[in-house]
């Protein structure tokens, strides 16, 4: 057990934190020393170029991959070498950046089918599925949260791109998540289903300790309320979005002159 | 898996209706072969077992097992092993027996290959299969390659009450039947429960079932339990009905014709690779009948139906029934 409890900031109480966070593919060093602090209730966006290790961070921040070496830990306990379904179980619920719900499924299925994760096991084996009034419960109100209310009967495979990416974060919704680590949730979307998953987004950066990764500029400055600007695998600087917009440092690194300009 | 449309409920209920009758009217319809047939018939509905068993793992779970024979086979040698030799054995006994020693088998199999996944699982369950094999095959344990017999049916009793005769051959017709149906409900029941959701999901996609939260190797493994363990019934079932055991019932050849069963048949479709027993064994027995050379007829017909079928016989029924093919007038 790690004796240093969780450190309360002023600006909050920090739910996860990563130490010196490293992760190597052989000679390429994806995620380089991170050092992470996530505030309960914060809107915390990660952003950087195409390979700077932000998907390699969240897979290692939500045990699917194991580290290299560092330490992540979860309300000051250790959980650094945690299975990625124990992390789940923890309270850190994961979005994919590419759509990985289950397409032969009802949108309805996908959703309770995350919720059975609020069971304390799933190794029930007589009564049906759904017949567990808490699980449909909480699979009615994820499915409700992520806007796909009139969708339940629909088999997600049939469903548009930007309806797939909503189920998406309605499944992570249904797990009963106390963090939300989403990874590039506009990814790909045309600009109506944009701006809809932006409205998502804010509302739910009200509820959650969102983590988000994400390449539009706009959208995060929108919603994230800390920065993170990643680079080659390490924190180039990190703090209020404000603050980090106007960072020469990042200006010149990332966002060239103007936000625009990505 | 979601609920079957209501006329094909209705099909497969009054498929199991004409089966049970059939030894009723079987006499009239085959005067000369109806005692073969009734027989022919029991061999194929405990098949049918066999198939939907494995159909729990390849469809179902996304586990493609070669070596499911050995579970089927090791039930039936438990028979032979533990059934005195001029006696009867109880059923009470042996048979739980039987179905535990399986399920301690077909659960260390299953620890020991879960792990991998692929053509990886397809060899190093082939690979246990074949131990299984040369296991009977090579050591005296009971009969080695030439096999063991059974020279007494088990007796069912209740307190010294005789309640079936499995010796009788109409009886054990109606032990197969009663074994189908019940393997099949269980089976639904299981699929679904929680538990049988999260299998179902890691046949889609099991990445996604561990971000859920749930361990896959432990969901994979039971289903694997399970499905080892209802093969050992119906081995049992074949040994009974055979009076005998033999190294071949463990095969790899024996887990490849259940697994041409289930594609046949519909992966995934639990009722589909029932079928697919029914019309592999039908159509063995048919062109056997034709030419002794009825491996090619044979080899010929399971490539059309995969060609023309690519969800088998029971995705075909579905497609027939469910109420969305005909809003697009499909097929």
């Amino acid at each position: 057990m790690n004796s240093m409890t969780s450190a309360v900031l002023d600006e909050g109480k920090v739910v996860l934190e990563t130490r010196q966070l490293t992760k190597s593919f052989g000679g390429l060093v994806a995620v380089n020393s991170a050092n992470y602090r996530f505030i309960e209730r914060q809107a915390h966006a990660i952003i950087g170029p195409n390979g700077a290790g932000k998907s390699t961070f969240v897979n290692l921040l939500t045990g699917h991959f194991p580290p290299s070496s560092g330490e992540i830990l979860f309300k000051g306990q250790r959980i650094t070498d945690f299975p990625a379904h124990k992390v789940s179980r923890l309270g850190v619920g994961r979005s994919y950046q590419k759509t990985n719900v289950f397409p032969v499924f009802t949108c309805f299925e996908n959703c309770r089918l995350a919720a059975q994760a609020q069971l304390p096991t799933s190794m029930r084996f007589l009564r049906p599925a759904a017949m567990y009034k808490e699980v449909n419960e909480r699979a009615d109100w994820a499915l409700d949260l992520c806007g796909l209310k009139s969708r339940g009967d629909r088999v997600a495979g049939s469903m548009s791109y930007g309806e797939q990416r909503q189920l998406e974060i309605g499944m992570v919704l249904a797990t009963g998540p106390e963090i939300l680590v989403l990874d590039e949730p506009l990814a790909g979307m045309g600009k109506e289903e944009s701006e809809r998953m932006v409205g998502l987004l804010k509302d739910l950066a009200r509820r959650f300790t969102l983590i988000l990764i994400e390449h539009d500029m706009d959208a995060v400055f929108s919603i994230a309320e800390v920065l993170t600007v990643m680079v080659n695998g390490t924190v180039l600087e990190s703090g209020p979005v404000e603050t980090i917009r106007a960072s020469k440092a990042v200006q010149d690194a990332y966002l060239g002159d103007g936000a625009e300009a990505y | 898996m979601s609920r079957l449309p209501r006329s094909l409920s209705i099909l497969l209920s009054v498929a199991i209706i004409l089966l049970g009758a059939y030894p009723l009217f079987g006499d009239v319809l085959f005067p000369n072969k109806h005692a073969f047939l009734m027989q022919k018939l029991t061999g194929i509905m405990i098949m049918a077992v066999m198939a939907m068993s494995l159909d729990l793992l390849v469809g179902v779970a996304g586990l493609v097992s070669m070596g499911h024979a050995a579970f089927f086979g090791l039930g039936g040698y438990m028979l032979a092993m533990l059934s005195p030799e001029y006696s009867a054995a109880n059923l009470w006994v042996v048979l739980p027996a039987a179905l535990v020693v399986v399920a301690i088998a077909s659960a260390m199999v299953g620890y020991l290959s879960i792990r991998t996944s692929g053509i990886y699982f397809i060899m190093v369950t082939l690979a246990f299969g074949q131990m299984g094999f040369y296991f009977f095959n090579d050591s005296k344990l009971a009969g080695g390659s030439d096999g063991a017999y059974i020279m007494v049916k088990p007796a069912v009793e209740i307190l010294g009450v005789s309640l079936l005769n499995l010796g009788d051959k109409r009886t054990l017709y109606y032990v197969g039947l009663g074994a189908l149906v019940g393997v099949y409900l269980l089976l639904r029941v299981v699929l679904a429960s929680p538990f049988g959701r999260v299998v179902s999901a890691i046949g889609v996609n099991e990445n996604r079932v561990r971000g859920l939260g749930f361990d896959p190797v432990a969901y994979k493994l039971l289903a694997f339990t399970i499905g080892g363990t209802i093969a050992g019934l119906a081995g049992f079932l074949a040994a009974i009905q055979y009076g005998f055991v033999n190294p071949a019932t463990l095969s790899w050849h024996h887990s490849g014709e259940a697994l041409v069963m289930v594609i046949l048949g519909g992966m995934g479709t639990l009722f589909g690779p029932a079928i697919g027993a029914f019309v592999f064994e039908l159509a063995k027995m048919g062109f056997e009948s034709v030419t002794e050379h009825w491996l090619l007829p044979m080899g010929a017909m399971i490539i059309g139906i995969v060609l023309l079928l690519p969800k088998g016989v029971g995705g075909l029924l579905l497609q027939l029934f469910s109420g969305r093919s005909k809003m697009e007038g499909g097929q």
